[in-house]
Formats: C-alpha cells, sequence, structure tokens
C-alpha cells in the first residue's frame, strides 16, 4: 500500500537551490509535481556564504526572476544588504549582489513553495531510482516506499557519498550536521553513467560578539540600493547591515603553515578536485607564499543573529589550528567559534552525460541539476534547477524541449559549457566564459528571456506586460533622444563642464549622449529630456535602460552582429546518435569524444576539446553519405 | 540571412593568366559593381536580367582600370545563392590588384578563406559532402600557399605578429581578471604599459600594411637586376620586352633617377627591372662606388640578367667571362640569364664563338626582336621552376592586407579607449576582434566559430 495517491508528473530529489527552483518550475508549469528532501527543516539552505548574486552570478538570478524563478524574489525579501558590483564599469558589468539573512531565506523557500500549487512535500532519502527499460518511472526511499512518476530530476547537491574533513578527521555526511545520501550513486554506476569525485570547502562561523569591529573596515551596502526581481512585489531595502573587512598577516600564516602536516589537502588524504578560483587559505598561502597578506570580509549571518561567515577563510586544516590562526587576525584576537570550516568530497557526474535539456542520455526522463554536474554556486544550482524543472515538465506534457543559446542567456552558456566541454574542477560562471557578454546583462534579462518563459506557460501574464511596459517606455525614450535636437547655447554649458568638446551647431540629443563623458544626469539638465521624463512619469529602472541603449548602441550593435554569425552555423544541425566511430580517418580522441558527447549541431562539435577543424572536416563528409 | 555583407575574391588563380576572374557576392554586389563598372552601351547593371553578360571598363572616378566582361547572377540562382557579379578582367596581378583594391574601398570586403562555399552552403546551394568536396579539391594548394604567404612575410613578420598577439592575448586576460574579480586583491592591468603594447602594435601593423601595400601587393613585381655597361642596349631591351607583351607598365612613385626601375608584366606576372651601373674592375674611384652598388642591387634582387654588347665584347670575351664567375661565385644559388645584345652586328663565325665560349648564352637582338621571345620564356620558366615564388602570395598577400588592416582598425579603438579611460568591458570586445584579425595571419584561432574551424582550408575565393 503506498502512502502516495497519485503518480506523479515529476519527483525532484534534494530541496537545495537546484531542487527548489526545479520542483517550482515544474509545479507551476502546471506538472504535478513531488519533491523529496532528508530534512524538510532545510530546504534552500545557503550551505556555505550567506549572499546571492555578485559578478556573473548576479546576471543569472536576473535570468531566473526574468523567467519565473523564485531565486530573485527569495532573495530580495531575505536580503540584509544590496550591492551592485563593479558600477565604474561597462554595463555589462554590472552585477548586483545581496547579503542575505540565512535563516529568513530558508523560510521564505519553504513559504513559497508552500504556496505553489501541484507541489506535495516528502521527507526520506531517496535510495534508488525505479527504471523500467530505459525510462525512469519513479524513486525507492531508504524505507523501501517506492514513488511512481514519469520524469526524476536528481538534485543532491555535495549529499551523494558525501566525506566531510577536519584535519586528520573524516566522516560521512553531506553538510555540517547532516548524513549523506547513499545508495544512488552506485546504482547509476552500474546504469553505465560515469561518476568522478569533487571537493569544496567552506570557512568557520563565529560569534560577532567576540569581535572588535573597530580594527576593520566597515564595507555598507550601495546608498541607493537595487533588487533581483523584475516584478514589483518586492521593494529595495531601506535599512541594511554592513560586512567588515580585515587582513591576514605573516603571522597568521605561520600558525596555519604549522598544521600543514595534518591538512587533508596536503596528505593527501583529499584527492579529488577543488575550485581553482574560491581556495581555501591553506591554498592561498601556499601557492602564493610571496604574498604577506590576504582579504577576509566579515559577512553577518542575519539581520537579528550574532552569528557571522568568515568570508575568504575556507580551511579544512585541523579546528585547533583554524582557531589559533584566526585569533591572530586583526579584530578576531577574542574569537569564539561557533563551529570549525571542513572540507567536503561528494560524488558528480561529468556533465557530458547531458543533453541540453539537462535530461541524461542514458535513461530517459532522469535530470541532473546542480552540484551533481560539477558545478559549484547557489546561482548556477538555481539556474539548472529551473531548466530541468521547465523540461521534465515539458517532457510529460509531450511539449518541444526548452534550450537557451550562448546568446541568450548566462544559462545558456552554462549549460552548453557543462554538456559540451564538460569541467574537471567545480564549474563557476564568469562574464568572460560569455562570448557575447555586452548582450547578456542583469537590466535586459526580462527582454531577453520573460517572452520565451511566457510562451511556454511559466512566466505569468503579469511579468510579461511589465515588461512589455518597461521595454515600450525605454524604447520610446530613445527615440525621444534621436529625434530631439539640441542648440549649441542649451548645450556647450553642459559640455564645458564636462570638458568635452563644444558644438558649432545643433544636433540631434542621441549623439551629444553617446559622447564618453555624458551621462543621463547631465542630459537632464535640459529642459526637453526633463521634461519628457516628468511628463511620461518614467522610473529609473526605464531611463537607465534608455541610458544603455543609447550610451553603448555602437557595442551592443557589434556584438549583436557577431552573436548573429554564430547563431547561423548552430542551425547546421547533426543527425541524433551518429555513429562516430565508423568514421576511421578521424582521431580516436575525437571519435570518442563525439560518440559520448552527441553534439546537436556543427558548432557544438567544434567546441569540443580534442576535436580538430581536420575532425570536422572528416564529420562534414560522412554526413552527407 | 543575416551575414549578407557583401564580399569579393579572386576566383582564378593567381598570376599568370590571359584573364582573370573576380567574384563579388552579397546583397550589394550589383549595386557597388553597378558604380564601378561603365557598359560600353551605356547600359545600368542594376537593370539587366540574371545570367546576363556586359562589356565595358572598370572606371576608378575618371580612370580606366580595364575593358571587362561582366556577369550577373541574381540571387537565389547563383554560386552562393546570393546576387553575384563576376568580372573577368586581364590576367594581370596588377589589374587584378587594382581592381580588388576598388571593390574594397567602395563597401565590399575581402572573403574570408572558403566564404563563398560556406555561403553556398548556408543558402542551401551545396549540402555539406558537396561542400567538402570543395574544400578536399584544394585544401593541398592551401597548405602550400599558406607556407609561402608565411615566407613572404620578409624579416620574420609572422612570427612577430605571433609574438604581438600573445602579448595582446596576455593583456587581455588581465583584464578579464580584473572584470570577474574587482571584488578581489588581485593585480589589475597596467594600462600604461598597456598602452606602450598596443602603441608597438599599432607601429608594427602599419608598417607591415605599409610594406604589403605598396611593396608587395600594387607593386608586386619579381625585381631584376640588370647588370651591363652603359650603351649595351638596356632600354631597348626593356621596350622589346614590353612590345612583344603590350605589356602594362606603372611608375614606381618614388623612384629617385639614380636608380631606373621598371615594371613590366610578362605573362601575367610583374618584373621590376632594376638598372645597374656593370661591374667592370676599374681604378676611377666613382666607379668602384658604382660597381658596390651593382652588388647591392643583384642582392635585393631575385633574377640577375647580364647583359653585354656582343659586337664589342666579341674581342674580349675573356672579361664577359671573367665578370660572369664573379657573380655566379658571389651568388651562386640566384637565377642568372646571360644576354649578348646586338648580334645582328655578328657574322656567323663570331656567334659561333660566343655561344662556344659563354655557356647557356641568350642571344639577343633588340633592334630586330631577335630572340625576346625565348627571353620572355626563359623568365617565365623560372617561375614555373619554382625559383621564383611570387605567385600564389598576391591573393593570400590581399588577405593578409584585409586582416591586417581591420586589426589595426580594432587596436585604434582599444588605443582610443585607454585614453578614453573606458571600461575593461567594453574594451575586451575590440581586444578580441583585434585577436582574431592578428590571428587570421598566424593561423591561430580563438574563437570557436564554425567558419574559423571548418573552412579555414579552404582557399580563397573558391
Amino acid at each position: 500500500m503506498s502512502l502516495f495517491r497519485d503518480t506523479y508528473d515529476v519527483i525532484v530529489v534534494g530541496a537545495g537551490h537546484a531542487g527548489s527552483e526545479a520542483a517550482a518550475a515544474s509545479a507551476n508549469m502546471g506538472a504535478k509535481t513531488l519533491l523529496v528532501t532528508m530534512n524538510l527543516q532545510n530546504i534552500a539552505q545557503m550551505s556555505c556564504n550567506p549572499a546571492m548574486g555578485g559578478i556573473a552570478k548576479g546576471q543569472i538570478v536576473r535570468e531566473i526572476d526574468a523567467l519565473g524563478g523564485y531565486s530573485g524574489i527569495v532573495s530580495d525579501r531575505t536580503a540584509i544588504q544590496f550591492k551592485m558590483l563593479n558600477k565604474s564599469k561597462g554595463p555589462a558589468m554590472w552585477s548586483p549582489r545581496v547579503q542575505s539573512d540565512r535563516m529568513r531565506f530558508a523560510e521564505e523557500w519553504r513559504n513559497m513553495l508552500e504556496q505553489t500549487p501541484n507541489l506535495d512535500f516528502y521527507q526520506e532519502m531517496v535510495s534508488g531510482l525505479l527504471i523500467e527499460g530505459d525510462k525512469v518511472v519513479g524513486v525507492k526511499t531508504s524505507l523501501g516506499l517506492e514513488i511512481k512518476s514519469k520524469t526524476v530530476v536528481l538534485t543532491n547537491g555535495t549529499f551523494l557519498n558525501g566525506l566531510i574533513h577536519i584535519g586528520d578527521k573524516n566522516f560521512g555526511g553531506g553538510r555540517a550536521g547532516e548524513r549523506a545520501a547513499t545508495g544512488i550513486t552506485e546504482q547509476l554506476v552500474d546504469l553505465g553513467f560515469d561518476s568522478g569525485r569533487m571537493k569544496t570547502g567552506t570557512p568557520p562561523r563565529v560569534d560577532g560578539r567576540s569581535l572588535d569591529y573597530s580594527k576593520m573596515i566597515e564595507q555598507p551596502g550601495d546608498d541607493n540600493p537595487e533588487k533581483f526581481s523584475y516584478l514589483n512585489i518586492t521593494k529595495p531595502l531601506t535599512e541594511q547591515r554592513s560586512c567588515f573587512m580585515t587582513y591576514t598577516s605573516p603571522e597568521v600564516h605561520d600558525l596555519l603553515r604549522d598544521g600543514f602536516d595534518r591538512s587533508p589537502m596536503f596528505n593527501g588524504r583529499i584527492k579529488s578536485t577543488g575550485p581553482r578560483y574560491c581556495p581555501s587559505i591553506e591554498d592561498k598561502i601556499n601557492r602564493f607564499a610571496d604574498k604577506d597578506r590576504h582579504q577576509l570580509f566579515v559577512e553577518p549571518e542575519g539581520w537579528n543573529t550574532v552569528e557571522v561567515y568568515v568570508n575568504g577563510f575556507s580551511t579544512s586544516l585541523p579546528e585547533d589550528v583554524q582557531f589559533k590562526a584566526l585569533s591572530s587576525v586583526a579584530g578576531f584576537e577574542n574569537v569564539k567559534f561557533f563551529r570549525p570550516g571542513y572540507a567536503i568530497e561528494y560524488d558528480y557526474f561529468p556533465p557530458t552525460q547531458l543533453k541540453h535539456t539537462l535530461e541524461t542520455k542514458l535513461v530517459n526522463g532522469l535530470y541532473f541539476a546542480g552540484q551533481i554536474n560539477g558545478t559549484t554556486g547557489y546561482e548556477e544550482a538555481g539556474s539548472q534547477g529551473l531548466m530541468a524543472g521547465i523540461n521534465a515538465a515539458l517532457k510529460v506534457q509531450e511539449k518541444d524541449a526548452f534550450t537557451l543559446s550562448r546568446s541568450e542567456a548566462y544559462i545558456g552558456v552554462l549549460i552548453d559549457d557543462l554538456i559540451t566541454k564538460g569541467t574537471e574542477e567545480p564549474y563557476r560562471m564568469f562574464t568572460s566564459r560569455a562570448e557575447y557578454r555586452t548582450l547578456l546583462r542583469q537590466d535586459n534579462a526580462d527582454f531577453r528571456l520573460t517572452p520565451k518563459s511566457f510562451k511556454i506557460g511559466l512566466a505569468k501574464e503579469s511579468r510579461m506586460k511589465r515588461m512589455e511596459e518597461k521595454k515600450e517606455q525605454s524604447d520610446a525614450f530613445v527615440s525621444f533622444f534621436r529625434e530631439t535636437s539640441v542648440k549649441p547655447e542649451e548645450a556647450n554649458p553642459v559640455l564645458e563642464a564636462k570638458k568635452s568638446s563644444l558644438m558649432k551647431q545643433s544636433d540631434k540629443m542621441f549623439k551629444l549622449f553617446s559622447r564618453p563623458k555624458i551621462t543621463i544626469d547631465d542630459m537632464r539638465q535640459f529642459n526637453a529630456v526633463e521634461d519628457y521624463i516628468q511628463t511620461h512619469n518614467l522610473d529609473n529602472e526605464v531611463i537607465e535602460q534608455a541610458e544603455i541603449q543609447v550610451k553603448y548602441s555602437g557595442y551592443i550593435e557589434k556584438e549583436k552582429n557577431n552573436a548573429d554569425k554564430l547563431n547561423r552555423l548552430e542551425g547546421i544541425k547533426i543527425p541524433p546518435n551518429f555513429d562516430y566511430s565508423k568514421l576511421k580517418s578521424m582521431s580516436m580522441e575525437a571519435r570518442e569524444k563525439l560518440n559520448k558527447i552527441q553534439p546537436v549541431t556543427i558548432s557544438q562539435a567544434s567546441r569540443i576539446s580534442g576535436v580538430s577543424p581536420s575532425d570536422i572536416s572528416v564529420l562534414l563528409v560522412y554526413m552527407g553519405r | 540571412m543575416v551575414n549578407n555583407d557583401t564580399i569579393i575574391a579572386l576566383a582564378t588563380p593567381s598570376g599568370a593568366g590571359a584573364i582573370a576572374v573576380l567574384r563579388v557576392s552579397g546583397k550589394d554586389a550589383i549595386t557597388i559593381s553597378a558604380k564601378l563598372f561603365k557598359s560600353i552601351h551605356g547600359k545600368k547593371l542594376t537593370q539587366q536580367k540574371t545570367h546576363t553578360i556586359h562589356l565595358g571598363h572598370i572606371v576608378d572616378g575618371k580612370k580606366e582600370l580595364d575593358e571587362v566582361l561582366v556577369s550577373v547572377f541574381k540571387n537565389p540562382q547563383s554560386y552562393t545563392g546570393e546576387d553575384v557579379v563576376e568580372i573577368s578582367c586581364h590576367g594581370s596581378p596588377y589589374i587584378q590588384q587594382e581592381i580588388l583594391q576598388l571593390f574594397l574601398r567602395n563597401g565590399c570586403r575581402m572573403a574570408d578563406a572558403g566564404e563563398f562555399t560556406l555561403r553556398a552552403f548556408l543558402n542551401g546551394k551545396l549540402d555539406l559532402s558537396q561542400a567538402e568536396a570543395v574544400a578536399d579539391l584544394i585544401s593541398s594548394d592551401n597548405e602550400a600557399s599558406h607556407k609561402i604567404a608565411m615566407q613572404q612575410m620578409r624579416g620574420g613578420f609572422s612570427s612577430e605578429i605571433a609574438k604581438l598577439r600573445e602579448e595582446l592575448l596576455n593583456f587581455a586576460s588581465l583584464i578579464e581578471l580584473e572584470l570577474d574579480f574587482a571584488e578581489e586583491d588581485v593585480e589589475f592591468a597596467d594600462r600604461t604599459q598597456f598602452k606602450a603594447l598596443v602603441d608597438r602594435i599599432s607601429f608594427v601593423l602599419k608598417r607591415l600594411i605599409d610594406s604589403f601595400a605598396v611593396g608587395n601587393v600594387i607593386k608586386n613585381g619579381i625585381p631584376v637586376a640588370i647588370v651591363g655597361e652603359p650603351n649595351v642596349g638596356k632600354s631597348t631591351l626593356l621596350n622589346a620586352l614590353l612590345n612583344e607583351e603590350r605589356a602594362i607598365v606603372s611608375d614606381i612613385a618614388g623612384t629617385t633617377r639614380d636608380t631606373i626601375e621598371d615594371e613590366i608584366s610578362i605573362g601575367g606576372i610583374g618584373f621590376r627591372f632594376i638598372d645597374t651601373a656593370g661591374i667592370r674592375e676599374t681604378k676611377d674611384e666613382v666607379e668602384s662606388i658604382g660597381i658596390k652598388k651593382t652588388f647591392e642591387k643583384i642582392e635585393q634582387s631575385q633574377v640577375t640578367v647580364y647583359l653585354f654588347d656582343s659586337s664589342n665584347s666579341i674581342s674580349n670575351l675573356e672579361q664577359v667571362t671573367l665578370e660572369i664567375e664573379k657573380i655566379k661565385n658571389k651568388y651562386p644559388q640566384k637565377p642568372l640569364l646571360i644576354i649578348a645584345n646586338k648580334i645582328d652586328r655578328l657574322d656567323d663565325t663570331q656567334l659561333a664563338r660566343l655561344q662556344n665560349e659563354i655557356e647557356g648564352v641568350h642571344l639577343l637582338s633588340a633592334k630586330t626582336g631577335f630572340g625576346v621571345e625565348s627571353l620572355t620564356h626563359s623568365l617565365l620558366e623560372l617561375i614555373n621552376q619554382g625559383a621564383l615564388r611570387n605567385n600564389e602570395t598576391i591573393v593570400t598577400n590581399t588577405r593578409h592586407y584585409d586582416a591586417l588592416l581591420k586589426a589595426l582598425e580594432e587596436i585604434k579603438k582599444v588605443s582610443e579607449g585607454i585614453d578614453e579611460g573606458l571600461s575593461g568591458d567594453l574594451m575586451a570586445i575590440d581586444i578580441r576582434q583585434a585577436l582574431y584579425h592578428l590571428g587570421e595571419i598566424t593561423g591561430q584561432v580563438t574563437n570557436d566559430e564554425l567558419l574559423g574551424n571548418i573552412f579555414a582550408n579552404f582557399c580563397i575565393g573558391k
């Protein structure tokens, strides 16, 4: 007798950032969804730093929001500080980031999921999949329950055979205080999946009351905070909490070095690869021995809690070494630990085993999202969950798959990189991974993605309307600049103040505005501009959008042209299940990789490492036969 | 069809040939051609039907460049599936280059390697295997011509570009670093150093552009040093060669009168004849300097022509042999043509003696025209033997020239960006483009574009 009344359309295993987005997306698409997790108290836990967004990651959160995911809304509602990073650079680099209230973040996620129709919850460890032929038909729990479903999304995070290291101690666990999940890896490997091990780490959490902030540098939030969600159901912060910065010293480094012989990183106990871009403190002082200090960011964990997060001090050294070293950092002389930092090793499945929809190539209806695919970061995980959830629902509804291209979204870059190139270390998004960075801005994720999401039934009509309104207003404002002229006698005083060359005759405002040093504030000194803003009641978002489109029109056009070239070539499809092994004139390495990855287009094939241009030529010749 | 800008390239092999065909393809192919083509019947090209041929002239302003036949193919009934104009002009590299440059100045872009075929492929005119067959047909040619192109980049320019490109790449990485890790304690790209690098790159690019534009492409002749005393008949020889082929002569700008240079097209190949004073030993100081100069000219040339007046020298052939030996010893690898002029003044016995004593001598009477034809054959034979390799490089050079121009344009934008304090992410767009164009020359590919990947081994213009 089953506990469950229905066969589900989608079962999501795991309720981290990937699982929560997956469950919300599939349920919102109308699929009957069950979210199964080991501990329903820990939905959407921030297991590492209490922050969302950042460079490239903030853009992803905006994309998730534009598609109708929850991460942006939850982040807005639980933020304690907002910063637009890189504001001094071009608009492609503007990256929103919030510090979050860790406990409220998880609470708000659970709240929103509970209010989502079509979504059920169940708490237990999933120990295996139910497979019939090459199809997944449900999951099996550790109690032996069988839950039937048409599709399954696995988002196990660091829990699959998770092994926590602190100094020379290690024990099984998926996160501090939570046990590991077993059974799934073994079953998948039996089914023919490749698996690997990865490593990540987290710093100690300490008692904020034991710190001397007067010895640190305060880092407040922005004066005019913005927010993630394009919807008006969230508001910018009116009050914020500051972070603080301090530095390590040679003394701290010496103390850390004393513990190296007991470090699992250096004594060979940890064999798997950690992220190069987020190194542990022992890694930093080991690799950059000539640097006598490293930055540490002291981040509050919430509005009311005294717990703080010591960003930059990720470590798996023995707890006594951590304590002694951290106690030597300025401001930390009397530090009290809440818990030490640790490293964790876990199973992942090289993502080249996936399709663009994140469905596995081996098992029909089975989707992977998040750290199980070798990525790191809440935002990377959340966006994969969203895409897997959407595609699982679409599959059940027998509709076309939903994918994004490299020129449409960071999410498109992320998934294409994963399934085409795989990853040897935890994959983090960078803006430089995108060929067309200037197009993938945080200010236009709604223009790029909301219409697509609306079309598949995820983004609501209200979201679509809001986007259209913003687009109409900003387009009209841009046209106004194109059509309106300004006379030298009005413009020259403004230009003179900005040391920009003076005008000799009337010219269109667009041209003036395009000059490097001229900003919207300068333009607003012209009566016509200010009048336009007032009569049309334009909000800051619209004004900013118009400003970006005028000031960076040249660059945006240039990147659009380049992207169009790529997109045409993306259209050349390779037939599914193409057998590369018969192409004897192709290099062995290329044949193996192509057989494994089964690229969908010629363009994707050419991005696979180890596939040379001549291999591509051979492929083209044989494809016609 | 998104990428439908208008491209041009030579569709026939470069160098020798009675006629050459230039192919123009893209949405403005007909309008651009119409602007530069003057029909003898006053027909407007834009009003002509597809698959029609028209006689007229290619005009650069008021200057007529060549009499040509122009074929019009309207989309989709053309090789590429776009509007295509094919210009059949005379086969001289000089004309080809002039027309090519004219079209480039009027809104055409130099076709990338294999781009016509790529367009045909994208427009469904060829399937993949057909496209690939085209690649196979011409790929062997390409490798050789690539090598030659690399050699042609005199003084190791290509390795110089590769080095500059690598430095630029390093700086680009530094800029990416400061973009993606702005929050962290990383070293930023030093703008002063960057500016110095960019200046250095644009200096080299400009120098290369000048050298290709003037030296290699426009002038584009094989330097031939004519060694001979005054009055042995050098200018008569040049005139005889001219008459033989009715070839085009271009006066080279900047040529000083102390060395006379004449360019003559023979069989479609440009030869640049450099007059020298000869190498007769003398005690006169001024003349000694002249001998030194002669050897300098020989050094710079790819072919040496030793010309002497047979009627004068017949009594002193030892002197001639001595001088020939001297040249041969000094430049054993350099092709040497020995020409006895004014043989119309010799009798049969003298002729026999001449041929007997001087091995491989060409007999010539510039006055009567005897031997001129065999001389042009000998010159062309040197090309076919591969002793001279001016042949394939012409178009390759133009492709490089085009890439260099584009790279310079991007580098200029980068330079302006540095001056204006432009943000790194915007500068990165220009840097990526510059890297791409420099990569086109050195053969390094930076982006993942299919175009670069698949069609790179395609020969130009096919």
